[in-house]
């Protein structure tokens, strides 16, 4: 007899896995040094996850193909940039602006914000430019929908790298291709200011929290009534709109909180990073991001979160390790002269390539997404159907 | 669609003022930045001969956005995809035309008669060698997903174009690179009251005119083309009338090719420097000139390549280099936004 209690134990079956990995993540930096560079790689992956789910609210859930979201990394840091560092040095007199920072980063001009409030601010300007970006978009086709963000993120880069030729007032829209930096270290209330030159574990913990966070906000969404919205919308926009599902809110939504996912990790980065360099804003990051998301599976959350992973993990370990170890001696011996690291975006892209022909629903499929992609839109019905016989 | 089209519902009241609105607004943005300098040299220089340089400079630079642009109508006229590869279609074009100056021997001081005969040389293996190479990309990337959801192929297509960038950065390393001015391509022809034509603006609008000429009435004269232009309006009917939709796609990826190639040596000889990331600026270049015209429109895109690499001169020489690709990019998003069927109008499916 199938009982509620059953149900409920089946489910907790289900979540087994992710909170067995979820802990082993938080225990992750213990294993080693409080410096090692494993640890701040895995910062960054942890970042990278964060971007990924995300570009899957936009590209998985609502079926909008966005090629320009670096346009909210940018962003992101850039916020960073100009709340904790003292980009603005004049503002608020010698000693500037400053709340909730330590006493060191209160005495420097220019303006201090505490992380929780640059974090707040992050969403706010990445959520409006995500609505921005979007309103346009409303009455495209899918294919001119990238191409209009794309054309957006490259707009955006552009202007953070030429960013010191925009004055407003007194200050530069961003120092251009050279970095905003230092940028404040990460400070909570009630735990005080990292540092992270002694010790990077608490910034992997700090971004590990904001994952949570994220993956929270997203688990709910993706059975909320505005999730549902974005996967009828994404299967079939007319019958979507014929049932009641209001087109342009419930796309700007997709829009805007991807961008805000997005914002809150650029800001993290910012800080983590302790630079906003523009020169990383290039379309090639949008690219990255999407081939984690497509890797891990379009509209899968916890594919996207594997597919991240493991995508930030072959950028910043196996493609250096391989390069030292025997592909660099073959490529060597071979009398060619690159290394892995340098074709790394053509790597993704064969990634892309071949994810998208050898099996389109990702690592770790998302049920229905998989029967929208190997049996076309509609072909659902027959898949039903096929089954119950 | 095509049903739904034919017996067109009333249209709303209004629409027709925002036809209007849109297309001569759009032109007027158009006009927008030649005249407000134009303006500003009158009151200047007292003539507008740095406005006419302009003009011709991005006449030629145009004529070679046109060239790629067509690649981009050709393929979204048959398909309806963006392929994202074709910028780096062209800029493979460009790297093999270089390759092929060592091979044919051709330096600075290789007399007239062999330098233009190695050049046409090179200019038709560049040519082949882009075609094949876009006719491959189809076969691998595109026909595996053609029942797939449009996205799918889309991603692919910048996949591909990722994996071509490093295929560029592997064969001539990861910055821009000089290479030699066979034709002295800045040396001045002659010059009109001030306006000054040089070797590599005539060699681009002298190597388009008969190739776009020999595109169109391909297209539009021979049984081939017929074929095309068939598949293009409804691929199931015309397989039904016994037109090979498969071998008709390649041709397309071919056609398209073939002029990414030649706009990619001509490309050499005017810039006389080759990078592997020329191809994605080009690219979106480009397709904003196709879109510009209206997609799956070869004269619109003959026409929005002139427009766009007059903006581009424009924008290149007044406004600064950096700002450019920013400038493109808005007048991309503007078109999109006020105009998505471009200034003469789409021949694709979805437009009806």
């Amino acid at each position: 007899m199938s009982t509620l209690g059953d149900l409920r134990q089946k489910r907790w079956a289900s979540w087994l896995p992710a909170v067995v990995a979820l802990v082993a993540v938080f225990l992750f930096p213990l294993f080693f040094d409080p410096l090692d560079s494993q640890t701040s790689d895995a910062t960054t992956a942890l970042a990278y996850v964060v971007f990924a789910l995300g570009l899957n609210i936009v590209v998985g859930f609502a079926g909008l193909l966005d090629l320009g979201y670096v346009a909210f990394y940018a962003l992101g840091a850039l916020t960073a940039g100009w709340l904790a560092s003292d980009h603005f040095t004049g503002a608020g007199g010698d000693s500037g602006i400053d709340f909730g920072v330590s006493s060191f980063a209160a005495s420097l001009p220019g303006i201090h914000l505490n992380f929780l409030l640059i974090v707040i601010g992050a969403i706010i300007v990445c959520a409006i430019a995500g609505a921005i970006i979007g309103l346009p978009t409303l009455r495209l086709r899918g294919d001119y929908i990238a191409i209009v963000t794309l054309a957006f993120g490259e707009i955006i880069g552009r202007v953070a790298q030429n960013g010191d030729e925009i004055k407003i007032g007194d200050y530069a829209f961003s120092n251009g291709r050279e970095s905003i930096s230092p940028i404040d270290q990460l400070n909570f209330p009630f735990v005080g200011e990292f540092d992270s030159a002694t010790n990077v574990r608490p910034y992997f913990w700090a971004v590990f929290a904001l994952l949570l966070v994220v993956l929270f906000v997203n688990l709910r969404l993706r059975d909320s009534r505005l999730g549902r919205a974005w996967v009828a919308l994404r299967e079939d926009e007319v019958a979507a709109v014929s049932m009641g599902v209001p087109l342009v809110k419930t796309k700007l939504m997709a829009y805007a909180i991807g961008a805000a996912f997005g914002g809150i990790s650029g800001a993290f980065l910012g800080v983590f990073l302790n630079s906003v360099n523009a020169n990383q804003f290039q379309f090639g990051f949008s690219i990255f991001i999407l081939a984690m998301v497509i890797l891990g599976g379009l509209g899968s959350i916890w594919g996207v979160v594997i597919g991240a992973a493991l995508l930030s993990y072959v950028n910043s370990n196996l493609l250096p390790s391989l390069d030292r170890g025997f592909v660099g001696d073959f490529l060597t011996d071979a009398g060619l002269d690159f290394t892995l690291s340098q074709i790394n975006f053509g790597i993704y892209g064969a990634i892309l390539l071949l994810m998208m022909v050898l099996r389109p629903q990702g690592i770790l499929p998302e049920r229905r997404r998989k029967m929208e992609l190997t049996e076309g839109i509609g072909g659902g019905d027959e898949s039903l159907a096929k089954a119950k016989a | 669609m095509e049903a739904a089209s034919v017996s067109s519902p009333a249209r709303p009241r209004g629409a027709g003022a925002w036809e209007f609105i849109s297309k001569y607004g759009l032109i007027a943005l158009l006009l927008a930045l030649p005249t407000v300098y134009g303006v500003i040299d009158l009151v200047n220089d007292g003539n507008l001969a740095r406005l006419g340089n302009n003009l011709v400079a991005g006449l030629s630079n145009g004529a070679i956005w046109a060239l790629i642009a067509l690649g981009y109508t050709l393929v979204y006229g048959i398909i309806e995809l963006i392929n994202f590869a074709h910028g780096e279609v062209f800029m493979i074009g460009s790297f093999v035309a270089f390759g092929l100056y060592g091979t044919l021997g051709l330096t600075e001081s290789t007399g007239a008669g062999g330098l233009a005969l190695g050049l046409f040389v090179a200019l038709l293996i560049s040519m082949l060698a882009a075609s094949s190479l876009n006719v491959m990309i189809e076969r691998v990337a595109y026909r595996p997903l053609r029942g797939a959801p449009k996205l799918a192929p889309l991603i692919t297509a910048v996949g591909v174009s990722f994996i071509l960038q490093n295929v560029g950065i592997l064969w001539r390393g990861g910055s821009q690179r000089g290479i030699p001015d066979l034709i002295q391509a800045q040396r001045q022809l002659f010059e009109i009251a001030g306006v000054a034509v040089s070797r590599a603006d005539a060699l681009a609008i002298l190597v388009t005119i008969p190739l776009v000429f020999l595109l169109t009435n391909f297209v539009t004269r021979s049984r081939l083309g017929k074929a095309m232009r068939a598949t293009a309006q409804d691929p199931e009917a015309a397989r039904l009338m016994g037109i090979n939709v498969d071998t008709t796609i390649s041709l397309t990826f071919l056609l398209g090719g073939l002029l990414a190639g030649a706009a990619g040596i001509i490309y050499a000889l005017y810039q006389t420097q080759v990078w592997f990331f020329q191809g994605f600026t080009a690219g979106l270049i480009a397709f904003t000139a196709a879109v510009m015209g209206g997609i799956g429109n070869l004269r619109g895109a003959v026409l929005g390549g002139v427009i766009i690499g007059i903006i581009q001169q424009i924008a290149d020489n007044r406004i600064g280099v950096q700002w450019t690709p920013a400038v493109i990019f808005a007048y991309l998003v503007i078109i999109m936004i006020f105009r998505p069927q471009g200034l003469i109008g789409e021949e694709t499916r979805e437009a009806g």
